[in-house]
């Protein structure tokens, strides 16, 4: 063996370790990855060899190959063998390789359940908090559901090094395994005031984590974080908890306005930026929470706002950064305090640093007004001239564009200066947002008919010109502009002012270069045009030139029927032939203009993109039936193409005439010709109809001929050199028209007041330009957006349904002290390690032997284990969503009875599936243990606490305290039927109640605040001791085998050596029977599962058959077991007395009280009674012990009278009545075995002389 | 949360990454890639928060960065970090390296990748927050390197005196890595 070692040592001097690696690669620069992959067969060779170091090095190195993007998945199984290293040095090797690379496929990670168990429990802190480390990087849903439990216990660690990484990794935990959070949260909630301020910051971290993803469930704890800001000076903690207000305030408003004052003597004292930081965050969360509540806020803006200031001012950039970003949330609520700080915010689009630009344009977005959108897009635009970098570039483009568009165009007061902002946005070269551009344009020019004109006229020069045609071809590229543009010259013709002109330009050969969908508009609004012209020319006398005209379309569209783009082909060809008919009929001298424009009639009108989805489905129409039957498969195919071929449609996304009829055709044209009458051409050939205008108000003032003169209509490129750009002499025009409507307001205005000179005071001051002052250019009628008739305003909700978060969204309430909603129901609690007795019992002797058995073994396991569970889990979701429902129903009133003082609840340990729960304490050590133990029991109160209210107390009624014999509780039920309802919905919880999963089975009673608080009780009795071991023992009843019982054991060494082949066994008697492996001889031990070292203690399971259960009885037995240690090994045994009460048979049920009723009425029971003197414990504790001890159920319990129930493995029924007076407490019971109660009864007995 | 860490080079190459979400190794790459060209066109006096890249979180992440002479250390975080809180994180975390390492450079992050793991380890685990204090980060750190140190025993010794030897090989370290000026020269900022 030693031989071995040395010669393992001596082979891997020769080996390379990490460095070597590393040197390696750095003198291999031109040939890196041949060495790499050399390197690869020398770590396959060294993951070959037996010796361990030699294989950490090898895995040390992969990790080193991961980072440079090698997979090394190969090498997973080398790695769980490294991990499972009992050496600190190899196994963090291991950790560390397995975090860099496993994933929740890795399939190995299945293996590594018990290796990580076997180092959380270790006595070295540091293998533990290794393995923490590694599993938060790879926890999958199975390795948390497996090992909750153990980190569970780790919380409460005594060395806090583990407990802050534990309480850290159970939001992974969370994540995974949401089942998790309910039993786990109230000790969670405890480590917020652990003593160790690491601690304390994880607990912090964990619970603001949660808290972000679903505010409302821990909104309860808001006293508590209050506390601890107003205690903590750890800026950590404090910028989480104040994180965490910020996101709980707009849930509560009234804890916002608790926060204020705190929250701004931090801001005023502390010196930590990022602290100020998040306190005016915070400040500015809980402001918007209570916009309009609190009249006084005010100052607290005035201070973020000034705060903020400071740190945009701040040389630090990224001060200046976060400053603006703070701002922008200001200024959803509270624009005019920002809008202040207007020349602050235009000051850093000049700034060097692109972030601090983009988030000033983000400000920028929200501090527009009527009056200073000109203004700060003229600068927005003097910023596209000057900007390097396509990239930001754009990102002016699309704000410029948002800036403008927000809300419907609200800000817009002059459309023909947005127009040619538009068109100037053009020239803008090698941008990607042309479509974007195309899009306004489009949506402009369709929904504010007053423009049409002018839109027609400027896309017609775009059209015209030839820049557009030169950039580059790519889709989004600028080209795109020119698909807006030929649609809108084509849609809208009849303002065309030279229409043949911008046909010809629509048909140059250059055209059939862009791409095929641009193409396809071209051909399709030529015909359009191709109408328009028609029209105009056939009034004349002169039909050559309307021959002319179809002559051109004859002669150029042919290059388009050769295209390679189906859609332009298909339209073109389509259009040459009805073109070519057309001029037949020209030659014939037969008028077709009327005719051909028919084909291009119509209004249009903008839908609102969710128009389809909203359209309600009309009743008695089931979108899912079939219409015909399902077709065979083979017919699929025949669908593809047409698939594509759709697909390819949806993507031009071409504005589509609407169907009409022949009636309402001609209805509309009619309107349409008289809307072209009386719109205001403000270009137009014959200025004759420029007088006519839209009867709107405020508009009969506007000069529209100046417009006309001072507007060139020319292509801003061209019009540069001329002096302003076009859209700068719109924003001149704009101040003269608003000036001129202001003096005329003026004017009115003193004549107003002249008039009404006694009137009380002005409205408003003429001086400043307020808002509402400017009206409109043009009362410009924005058309909005077509919906159906009845379409549902509601919003669709766009969560996405994968959020692990969303798993999350628990209600944790009822865990506080404070409400008792819903206690832990068993289906929740976590699930245990246990030694399931029956598995163990099959195949003794294969565990704990050799470290390749355990790695093997839970592969197997773990399959049956997702079986069992999966039928498991199905069970409970029926059970639990069941009593969700119930509980909502029964909300307010649980919350009105939150009122009176909650008392008995009987904690129940048992229910069904009880081969599967098993308590025990996981500790890895005495010491250990006891600080679990000292855990262990707030959180028992905690949860008994919470379970206060599920039992409220009846109101204390002098009607209800005579009322003491069932028979009389029956009478009142029928008299008070509501209050039965409740109390029976109620009582239906009752066996959900849990004990926490932990360690301990102290569950108590109804501590209310005001009840003094239960002892700790524990099932667990002593079996037998000696110097090396300790046993103690619980015996369970299973509901499912009436002739089974279940004895954990808990095994705890006492000594400082190591105590293996733990072999347990049992005299049989004739009644009871210990259940060995099938093969095994009746006399046979069974091998305990584990081996323990020292200070460790652990649990396992046996099943006993049992045939009669209506008497006690003892078993007698052995223990034998070999202590090692370093120097020798002995064997060992020590004898015991498994004592089977007759409480051990009972099972916890509960029982609905007119079930109670009806069956003490049957008379199938015997009476017997029992009278307890000197009893002096309150009477909720009497209870909860015989609850606890007994295994019974509260059915009722008014004052100090109760009646109780269980149900004997056998299916016997025991029922209890109990009273007390004073020291003595009566005891009536019922069962239908005498014998059996009659021991029961012995017991109770026991239980209460004990004490 | 914290998404991930990765700390190069000034020419890109990795000398850590750590992500706490689960990308193939091919996306690690492309990460660290995009991650180091938007972090490098930026200037020193520009500020060091960035709205992430496209491969990496989304909307709700932000990569917030700090650059040392030769390294940059880059940190993707969503929304529930505080900026400037992370930003103290890296100074913490690179103050503690250059406690560790005793006036940390480039090179000790090339050779001892798996140390600055295990430092890191103390500092963030599983995307979040461990310690913040660095006296604890580094006392435990040693306590660890102890115990790594006497477990060593027989079996490494040999190993390390070979590495020794070949460590002697010294005319090769300077002429193959430029040792110039890549101490990462750590900042006194103002207190967190």
């Amino acid at each position: 063996m030693a031989l071995k070692i040395v010669k393992g040592s001596i082979d891997r001097m020769f080996d390379k370790n990490l460095q070597d690696l590393v040197r390696g690669i750095r003198n291999h620069k031109e040939d890196e990855a041949k060495y790499i992959s050399t390197c690869i067969d020398e770590i396959k060779q060294e993951l070959k060899q037996d010796n361990i170091a030699v294989k950490a090095n090898a895995v040390c190195k992969l990790t080193y190959l991961q980072m440079l993007g090698y997979d090394v998945s190969w090498a997973a199984f080398n790695i769980v063998e490294v991990m499972s290293s009992s050496k600190f040095t190899y196994k963090r090797i291991g950790y560390l390789a397995a975090s860099q690379c496993f994933h929740e496929s890795t399939d190995v990670i299945m293996l590594t359940t018990n290796q990580i168990r076997k180092d959380l429990s270790s006595p070295n802190q540091y293998d533990t908090g290794v393995a923490l480390t590694g599993l938060s990087c790879f926890v999958t849903p199975d390795l948390a559901r497996d090992l909750a439990n153990d980190i569970m216990t780790l919380m409460s660690h005594t060395k806090p090094y583990i407990r802050k990484k534990a309480v850290l990794i159970m939001y992974k935990v969370f994540l995974k395994y949401p089942e998790s959070l309910r039993p786990a949260f109230p000790r969670l909630k405890e480590k917020l005031e652990d003593p160790d301020p690491g601690v304390q910051s994880a607990a912090v971290n964990v619970i603001c984590e949660l808290a972000r993803r679903n505010p409302k469930n821990y909104l309860s704890l808001a006293p508590l974080f209050f506390k601890l800001m107003t205690s903590s000076t750890n800026n950590w903690v404090l910028i989480k908890i104040i994180k965490l207000f910020g996101a709980l305030t707009p849930l509560e408003p009234r804890l916002g306005k608790k926060l204020i004052e705190p929250l701004t003597n931090l801001i005023h004292s502390t010196s930590a930026m990022s602290l100020l930081y998040e306190c005016v965050n915070t400040v500015i969360a809980v402001l918007i929470s209570l916009s309009s509540g609190m009249p006084n806020h005010s100052a607290s803006i005035q201070l973020c706002v000034q705060k903020l200031r400071i740190l945009i001012e701040d040389s630090d950039q990224n001060l200046k950064y976060l400053g603006l970003l703070a701002m922008s949330k200001i200024l959803k609520t509270h624009p005019k305090s920002v809008q202040s700080h207007k020349d602050l915010i235009l000051q850093c689009l000049d700034d060097k640093d692109e972030s601090i630009r983009l988030r000033a344009l983000d400000l920028l977005y929200g501090m527009v007004s009527k009056k200073n959108l000109m203004e700060i897009v003229k600068k927005l635009m003097l910023h596209v001239d000057k900007a390097e970098g396509t990239t930001y570039r754009d990102e002016l483009l699309t704000k410029i564009i948002d800036i403008c568009s927000q809300s419907n165009y609200q800000y817009i007061t002059n459309f023909e200066w947005y127009i040619s902002i538009l068109v100037e946005l053009t020239r803008l070269e090698g941008t990607r947002h042309g479509h974007l551009i195309a899009s306004q344009m489009l949506d402009v020019a369709i929904r504010v008919k007053a423009i049409r004109a002018f839109a027609v006229a400027q896309m017609a020069t775009l059209l015209d010109n030839a820049h557009l045609l030169t950039g580059n071809m790519q889709r989004n590229g600028i080209c795109e502009v020119s698909y807006a543009a030929a649609w809108i010259c084509g849609e809208f013709s009849e303002h065309l002012e030279n229409p043949m002109q911008t046909l010809e330009a629509m048909l140059r050969p250059k055209v059939a270069t862009l791409p095929g969908h641009i193409q396809a508009v071209y051909v399709q609004n030529a015909a359009k045009l191709f109408a328009t012209v028609l029209k105009s020319q056939e009034g004349n006398t002169d039909s050559t030139a309307a021959q002319e005209t179809s002559q051109l379309m004859i002669e150029r569209l042919p290059l388009f029927v050769q295209s390679a783009n189906l859609e332009v082909q298909e339209r073109a060809s389509c259009i040459l032939q009805l073109v070519k008919y057309i001029q037949k009929l020209q030659q014939k001298d037969v008028e077709v203009a009327e005719e051909v424009s028919a084909l291009f009639a119509g209004e249009l009108n903008p839908v609102a993109p969710k128009a389809q989805k909203k359209v309600p489905v009309p009743e008695g129409l089931d979108l899912d039936a079939w219409i015909n039957e399902p077709p065979s498969e083979s017919e699929s195919e025949d669908e593809q193409p047409k698939a594509i071929f759709t697909k390819e449609e949806t993507k031009h996304s071409r504005p589509r005439h609407i169907e009409v009829d022949e009636k309402e055709l001609a209805r509309r044209r009619e309107a349409r010709k008289q809307e072209q009458a009386n719109n205001p051409f403000y270009i137009k050939a014959s200025p004759s109809s420029q007088k006519v205008y839209q009867d709107t108000p405020g508009v009969e003032h506007i000069p529209v001929v100046q417009i006309d003169l001072s507007v060139p209509l020319k292509v801003p490129g061209e019009t540069q050199h001329q002096g302003l750009p076009m859209s700068d002499q719109y924003v001149k025009l704009e101040e003269e028209r608003r000036q001129k409507e202001r003096a005329e307001k003026k004017k009115k205005e003193k004549k107003k007041r002249k008039e009404k000179r006694s009137g009380r005071g002005k409205k408003h001051d003429s001086g400043p330009e307020s808002e509402e002052d400017i009206t409109p250019a043009h009362m410009v009628d924005i058309v909005t957006e077509e919906m159906p008739e009845n379409a549902l305003p509601s919003d669709d909700d766009d969560k996405d349904p994968n959020d692990p978060h969303k798993a999350l969204d628990i209600d944790l309430d009822n865990l506080g002290e404070m409400a008792g909603r819903r206690p832990l129901a068993d289906s929740e609690k976590l699930p245990v390690r246990s030694h399931r007795a029956v598995e163990a019992a099959k195949s003794p002797g294969e565990d704990g032997d050799a470290e390749t058995v355990a790695t093997q073994q839970p592969k197997k396991k773990s399959g049956k284990d997702k079986r069992d569970d999966k039928k498991k889990d199905k069970d409970k979701e029926r059970k639990k969503s069941k009593d969700e429902k119930k509980k909502k129903k029964h909300k307010h009133e649980e919350k009105e009875e939150d009122l009176l003082r909650g008392e008995v609840h009987e904690p129940v340990v048992q229910s069904e599936g009880i081969s599967q729960v098993a308590e025990l304490p996981t500790s890895t050590s005495a010491e250990e243990a006891a600080t679990v133990a000292a855990a262990e029991a707030p959180v028992a109160e905690v949860v008994s606490g919470a379970a206060q209210d599920s039992e409220p107390d009846e109101p204390k009624d002098t009607e209800m305290e005579e009322t003491k014999s069932s028979k009389h509780k029956k009478k009142k039920q029928k008299k008070e039927k509501e209050e039965k309802e409740k109390k029976k919905k109620k009582r239906h919880h009752h066996h959900h109640r849990h004990s926490d999963g932990g360690g301990e089975e102290s569950v108590q009673n109804g501590t209310v605040e005001e009840e003094e608080p239960l002892p700790s009780m524990s099932n667990y009795c002593l079996l037998a001791e000696n110097s090396y071991i300790k046993m103690v023992y619980d015996i369970q009843g299973n509901l499912q085998d009436g002739s089974q019982v279940v004895v954990s054991v808990i095994f705890e060494n006492k000594c400082d050596s190591f105590l293996k082949s733990m072999e347990f066994n049992v005299l049989d008697s004739l009644n009871s029977k210990l259940q060995r492996p099938e093969g095994s001889g009746p006399h046979d031990g069974l091998t305990v599962p584990f081996q323990l070292p020292p200070g460790v203690s652990n649990e396992a399971r046996f099943v006993f058959t049992v045939q009669s259960i209506v008497m006690p009885q003892k078993l007698k037995g052995t223990l034998t077991f070999i202590v090692k240690n370093e120097e020798s090994s002995t064997h060992e045994k020590l004898d015991f007395k498994l004592h089977f009460t007759c409480t051990s048979y009972l099972i916890t049920t509960p029982c609905y009280s007119d079930a109670y009723a009806k069956l003490l009425e049957s008379g199938d029971l015997k009476g017997s009674s029992l009278k307890l003197e000197g009893v002096n414990m309150p009477f909720h504790h009497l209870l909860a012990r015989i609850c606890f001890h007994h295994h019974f159920s509260v059915v009722e319990r008014i004052d100090s009278c109760s009646s109780m129930y269980s149900r004997s493995i056998q299916g016997h029924h025991v029922c209890l009545l109990v009273k007390s007076s004073g020291q003595t407490v009566s005891i009536d019971a019922k069962c239908d075995e005498p014998t059996m109660l009659g021991n029961v009864l012995d017991e109770i007995k026991q239980t209460f002389s004990q004490c | 949360m914290i998404k991930a860490i990765l700390i190069f080079n000034n020419h890109g190459k990795p000398r850590l990454i750590r992500f706490y979400q689960y990308f193939t190794e091919d996306m690690q790459q492309q990460i660290i890639r995009e991650t180091f060209h938007l972090v490098s066109k930026r200037d020193d006096n520009v500020c060091n928060f960035l709205e992430g890249g496209s491969l990496i979180g989304g909307s709700d992440y932000k990569l917030i960065y700090r650059h040392y002479a030769t390294l940059y250390f880059v940190f993707c975080v969503d929304s529930s970090e505080s900026e400037l809180g992370i930003l103290d994180l890296i100074q913490v975390f690179v103050e503690t390296l250059d406690k560790c390492f005793e006036n940390v450079c480039e090179l000790d992050l090339i050779f001892h990748m798996d140390k600055v793991h295990y430092i890191l380890q103390e500092v963030v685990m599983g995307g979040m927050v461990l310690e913040t204090n660095m006296n604890e980060i580094v006392a435990q750190v040693e306590v660890q390197n102890r115990m790594e140190k006497s477990e060593g025993g027989l079996s490494a010794a040999p190993a390390r005196a070979v590495s020794a030897v070949k460590n002697m090989n010294l005319p090769e370290i300077p002429r193959n890595i430029n040792i110039g000026d890549i101490n990462i020269k750590v900042p006194s900022l103002s207190p967190f």
